[in-house]
């Protein structure tokens, strides 16, 4: 027995602003996308910096606001508004069976705090006593909570009272793909029947950028054409994704409105040999869209090197030449969110009608096909493993 | 629900490292004898830290044994003892899906500190400026999918591996994520597995300043005291196990031996603290209900408890008192015991490990002890297997794990 799941809710936030109708207006217009990155604060890096926000309206007490840093905020903001959306939010009744699967990255470091102990290291040794003194009385307990990863989840049931289950998938993009393959399989197999899967990324942080561009993989400057990057082809930025997915039996007994179909969703895990991400990928487009081909397809290609070119071919060769859209030149790569943010994109080209208008447009792939968009592909290629896709389809 | 639920899945192979040695022959030899793991720290300079002692696991060639490393090498080890065990797949192809418990990544400050040495910077700017100018290629020990893509390579399980943390309940999600998995037909087998090798200076001061830890220093053996009136906190440890589930009818069809069985899983979210259960108990109550509902048992088929048992003083206390409200009047008379008393708290890996030692416990028809048991704590009236293990007729183990953030997860074993 297969139970159909439908998307009920959705909480989208990035450099592009709050909820779908921004992200709908910023992507129609180059000069809008283009304008939110930031290429000055991390020289010469660039990063797409989440848009303002006012907390109090998804995290209404000083205190919680205080117990978090920046990532988990997202986090936080962006399930209160999938669970506003749903009708699940302040509903004790429905939050005390709502299962949790988040995407979440290692927490935020107090890098005030370690700029101190580096600044305290010069002329002396590697550790010891005065890195044992130094870190028990400068780092400070508040914030190793917002470091542990599986505190974005907790923080989201204290904070909004979810309460049924909670679990912390990490591992880059494989965890924001894994959180919805779960919760589908989960509600599809009769394992559950109300769940909020998302994810955050937070960009602008120091310690983000030393990691990725200790492993070379970050864009420097000139910026090029996003399908055909070197291997340091990545522009980070900060999401905030998150997805109430529910049994359609579930959501109609209860009268929520559907936003989409989540038709199917698989993932995979190739060695990343040349060729064996595409090749799971086909296999991947066969199960999901051979039968009822997507219009279009939206990518969370990352931008590096090879695998954005490996990417960047399977899709020109997909029988129909659907449409494609390269996400990441717009809102920057988000690891665990991107593709959790690609479906909440989804979402909104499938309640507008069309696709926006492409963002690399020198680009055959993405200038080609029909903009009409009724059923689409996203897929989610990890910059270092693990490959996923999913149908989204409107409802009516 | 369907006519899955509840399915019991059996286990037909298990692994385990941890401070008392490695394989699971060695761990049961010396923790039914009653030993400690718990030692004086060496692995890093401990002048000056409150606490300096753990459970580290320092027998493996490793240099320097960064907790990238370590976790993998442990998990490594105990996975390829389970599957021996259990004579599934072939080298290299595991016919299943694999579930991570795995601690988070961070750079360790010796790393921080040889990027900032290269140009003498003291800010992040700086280092990012040093970084640049060479590649140093550090991208598995510093991403969270660094272990599972290492052990894919190696073990070749099935479909998109998955690693998780819910805190020290993080073991015990791997276990029902792939008893789930199994249940709903998405895979005939599962490998669960939880590793734990973060014991570098950090973790210790983070924890410490948590107030979370015993500072009972001067005798590392002695320092684990759960349920004790004079328990101070937990002891910080690492280890891995590494669990084999099948679908019961396909392991009796190959002819695999069955260990055990996992009858029911219970979850629950605590939506009070972020450091505290709620004093009502409700998330724990709610979890250990949930398991024994899923396994189809009430209170009376509990035959014995294998504790989360922290050592901390809200842990002990509020496991005790969920535990008499659930049970009532039999919670003093089922017998609970602490495997952390005697291999300290293996955090990530705990819920892997503790489940683990409950298949041997049912194996051996032998309670592990609570050692260190030397002060009752007059407010835990609960049997708790005393200093020295004990022969008993156990058909059925309740085996607890609680984590920081509310996350609860509790298991139901049985025998085969």
């Amino acid at each position: 027995m297969k139970r159909e799941v439908w998307i009920t809710g959705c909480g989208l936030i990035s450099a592009l602003g709050e909820g779908r109708a921004q992200h709908w207006s910023a992507l129609g217009d180059s000069s809008v996308w283009q304008s939110r990155m930031d290429s000055r604060r991390h020289a010469p890096y660039s990063v797409h910096p989440m848009v303002a926000l006012d907390l109090d309206r998804y995290i209404p007490r000083k205190g919680d606001q205080r117990a978090m840093g920046p990532l988990m905020h997202y986090g936080c903001y962006a399930a209160g508004m999938a669970l506003a959306e749903a009708g699940v939010a302040g509903n004790a009744e429905l939050l005390g069976r709502t299962h949790m699967i988040v995407a979440a990255p290692g927490g935020e470091r107090d890098t005030a705090a370690d700029e101190q102990i580096l600044a305290a290291r010069v002329g002396k040794e590697a550790g010891g006593r005065w890195l044992n003194e130094k870190m028990l009385t400068d780092l400070r307990p508040t914030l190793f909570l917002a470091q542990l990863p599986n505190l974005f989840a907790g923080n989201i049931s204290i904070v909004h009272g979810v309460s049924g289950s909670s679990r912390t998938f990490m591992g880059e993009e494989s965890a924001g793909i894994d959180s919805a393959r779960i919760a589908w399989e989960r509600i599809a197999g009769d394992q559950g029947d109300l769940f909020l899967v998302g994810g955050a990324f937070n960009a602008d942080r120091p310690e983000v950028l030393l990691m990725f561009a200790q492993c070379g993989l970050l864009q420097g400057p000139p910026s090029t054409d996003f399908w055909h990057r070197p291997e340091a082809g990545m522009t980070l930025g900060s999401v905030g994704a998150f997805l109430v997915l529910e049994a359609r039996d579930h959501a109609e007994a209860r009268g929520a409105r559907p936003l989409a179909r989540l038709t199917g969703i698989v993932a995979a895990f190739s060695d990343r040999r040349p060729g064996s991400a595409a090749s799971i990928a086909r296999d991947h487009w066969v199960k999901l869209a051979e039968v009822n081909p997507p219009t279009a397809v939206l990518s969370g290609a990352c931008g590096t090197g090879a695998i954005t070119a490996e990417e960047h071919d399977f899709l020109a060769a997909l029988p129909g030449a659907p449409a494609v859209r390269g996400t990441a030149a717009a809102l920057g790569h988000s690891m665990e969110a991107s593709f959790l943010a690609n479906l909440g994109l989804a979402i909104t080209c499938l309640e507008q009608g069309s696709l926006f208008p492409p963002l690399a447009p020198a680009e055959p792939i993405e200038v080609r096909g029909t903009s009409e968009a009724r059923r689409l592909a996203v897929t989610g290629w990890g910059h270092h493993r693990g490959e996923g896709m999913a149908l989204i389809e409107r409802i009516g | 629900m369907t006519e899955n639920k509840g399915k019991p899945i059996a286990v037909t192979g298990i692994g385990i490292i941890t401070s008392l040695g490695a394989g699971k022959a060695e761990n049961w030899r010396r923790l039914s004898a009653g030993e400690s793991g718990i030692h004086r720290l060496t692995r890093f300079p401990i002048e000056g830290m409150r606490t300096t002692i753990g459970g580290s696991v320092d027998f493996l060639p490793l240099d320097p044994p960064e907790t990238a490393h370590l976790s993998f090498e442990m998990a490594r080890l105990a996975t390829a003892e389970a599957l021996e065990e259990s004579g599934i797949g072939r080298p290299g192809h595991f016919p299943g899906q694999m579930f991570l418990a795995a601690p988070p990544m961070d750079l360790e400050w010796n790393r921080r500190f040889a990027v900032a040495d290269r140009r003498g910077e003291a800010t992040y700017a700086g280092l990012i400026r040093s970084a640049q100018s060479q590649n140093d290629n550090l991208h598995l020990i510093c991403i969270n999918g660094g272990i599972a893509s290492r052990l894919q390579e190696e073990f070749g399980p099935e479909g998109s591996p998955i690693t998780l943390s819910t805190a020290c309940a993080s073991g015990a999600s791997a276990i029902q994520l792939g008893v789930e998995a199994i249940r709903r037909g998405a895979c005939e087998a599962a490998l669960a597995i939880g590793t734990d090798g973060s014991i570098q200076p950090e973790a210790l001061v983070r924890f410490s300043l948590l107030s979370a830890l015993s500072t009972a220093n001067e005798e590392p053996s002695r320092a684990a005291k759960p349920f004790s009136r004079n328990r101070d906190g937990f002891v910080m440890a690492e280890g891995a196990a590494a669990l084999v589930l099948e679908d019961a009818d396909k392991a009796k069809a190959r002819g695999a031996r069955i260990l055990a069985y996992v009858l029911g899983c219970g979850e629950a979210a605590d939506t009070f603290h972020r450091t505290r259960s709620n004093p009502n108990g409700g998330a724990i109550l709610r979890c250990m209900r949930e398991a024994l509902d899923d396994a189809g048992l009430g209170i009376g088929d509990v035959e014995y408890i294998n504790a989360h048992g922290t050592g901390t003083p809200e842990n002990d206390k509020m496991e005790s008192f969920c535990i008499q409200q659930l049970f009532g009047d039999l919670a003093r008379k089922v017998p609970i015991s602490s495997n952390k008393s005697m291999i300290g708290h293996t955090l990530t890996a705990a819920g892997a490990v503790e489940a683990a030692f409950s298949v041997m416990t049912l194996l051996n028809q032998l309670l592990p002890p609570t050692i260190n048991y030397n002060e009752p704590d007059p407010t835990i009236p609960l049997d708790v297997v005393p200093n020295k293990a004990r022969p008993a007729k156990v058909g059925t183990v309740l085996s607890n794990s609680f984590g920081f953030g509310g996350q609860n997860v509790s298991l139901v074993l049985g025998s085969a």
